[in-house]
């Protein structure tokens, strides 16, 4: 007598199952909860604050947790004019986060000096920080950042998470 | 009492201190010739003259002339309404004055930030640390003969700087040009600047500026 055995996963027995890879996992879980570390500085963290609030609501986006402790923060959102004498503290906020790090530096000043071309101000934030994504605009409308923090996003989500952990030194080291 | 009587007693107590009152759109400055009595003549305009509330402290550079620097003190009496102006001046050589903080608390801030800017050394201060730029810094931002980009520096572990990119100057738009492009500074070309504007930019006869010229830039002679 020829019996039917069901070869294969049983969905009825053993419960809903979904298979990845772990670099996905990890990676879907840290994209939709980006925790910004909000680095206002000037203007443009009026806007910043505009996108946090309820009309422009970057909760849709999992980022609406600002920190303002930069060891419970994700991406670092530098909006605004970096003088030089604030760049040694943005610096070092920004050694206090934990990795993985983002920065979004959002604005013309953040990014460039903006109209700040002047002996007091660090003429691009990436001059002290690896940035991950500019924002153009001075200010920056809520939706800019709001892209900008989709496409950060984006990148966050193709990021290799295990090869990197093996990998000595601070993880996340862009290659 | 008017600032007239209180420049009038500051020079019956100090005498040939100070040269005559300059009287400018009613307000009244007098100049301290000696320096170092600063302290001893605020302490008068504040307990005897009610100058009870410092205003702010200044600081010029009148770059190649000797003395180089001047200090101005622009005091208030909250119980007259007066103010009052006292300059003073520094040589590039000596580059110090005393402090006033022991007349007034907030002179603190004031001669810190003039210090930081000018490099003037106030001589008593309790703190005079940089203010506004970061400490280690080597150079004094507001004098004349630094360039507005500012100039390379770098104190290991610390901090650096370098000089902004100017491209071409402060940036200045020129008023009434025919569209974006004509106001934009950045993008024209130095050698073709003037042939350029020539083309680009309408010239407005019929808006003028607070010196009754013409606004804009007016006929352009081509460069040398």
């Amino acid at each position: 007598m020829h019996t039917q055995t069901e070869v294969g996963y049983n969905s009825k027995v053993e419960g809903d199952v979904v298979i990845t890879r772990l670099d996905a996992a990890i990676n879907w879980f840290r994209v939709h909860s980006l925790w910004p570390m909000p680095m206002g500085l000037a203007c443009c963290a009026i806007e910043l604050m505009g996108t946090g609030a309820s009309r422009f609501d970057i909760a849709r986006f999992g980022a609406e947790v600002m920190r303002f402790s930069p060891r419970q923060s994700d991406v670092m959102i530098v909006a605004g004019t970096v003088t030089y004498k604030m760049a040694l503290v943005v610096k070092r906020i920004y050694e206090q986060m934990a990795e993985p790090k983002w920065v979004i530096a959002m604005g013309a000043c953040a990014s460039t000096g903006g109209m700040y071309r002047s002996y007091a101000v660090l003429q691009g934030v990436d001059r002290i920080l690896p940035v991950d994504v500019y924002v153009a605009g001075c200010p920056p409308r809520p939706e800019a950042l709001l892209d900008a923090l989709i496409r950060l996003q984006q990148q966050v989500r193709r990021e290799p998470v295990i090869s990197t952990l093996k990998r000595p030194g601070p993880a996340l080291v862009k290659a | 009492m008017n600032p007239v009587d209180h420049a009038r007693k500051l020079r019956e107590r100090f005498g040939e201190l100070f040269s005559e009152p300059i009287e400018f759109r009613g307000e009244i400055s007098l100049q301290l010739i000696d320096s170092e009595r600063i302290a001893d003549v605020c302490t008068f305009a504040k307990q005897d003259l009610g100058f009870n509330y410092l205003v702010d402290i200044s600081s010029l550079d009148n770059y190649g002339d000797d003395p180089r620097f001047t200090v101005v003190y622009h005091l208030y009496g909250l119980g007259h309404h007066c103010y009052l102006r006292i300059k003073t001046s520094v040589s590039e050589e000596k580059c110090e004055v005393p402090t006033v903080t022991g007349v007034w608390r907030t002179a603190n801030w004031h001669e810190r930030e003039i210090y930081d800017m000018m490099g003037i050394r106030f001589r008593g201060h309790p703190d005079l640390r940089r203010i506004l730029m970061w400490e280690g810094y080597p150079y004094f931002p507001l004098r004349k003969d630094f360039p507005l980009a500012g100039k390379s520096s770098n104190v290991p572990e610390v901090a650096f700087t370098e000089p902004a990119p100017m491209a071409g100057g402060p940036f200045t738009t020129i008023a009434g040009g025919k569209d974006a492009v004509a106001r934009e500074p950045r993008v024209r070309i130095p050698e073709t600047d003037s042939l350029e504007l020539n083309a680009r930019v309408e010239r407005r006869q019929d808006i003028k500026d607070a010196h009754g010229e013409n606004f804009g830039p007016g006929p352009i002679e081509p460069k040398k």
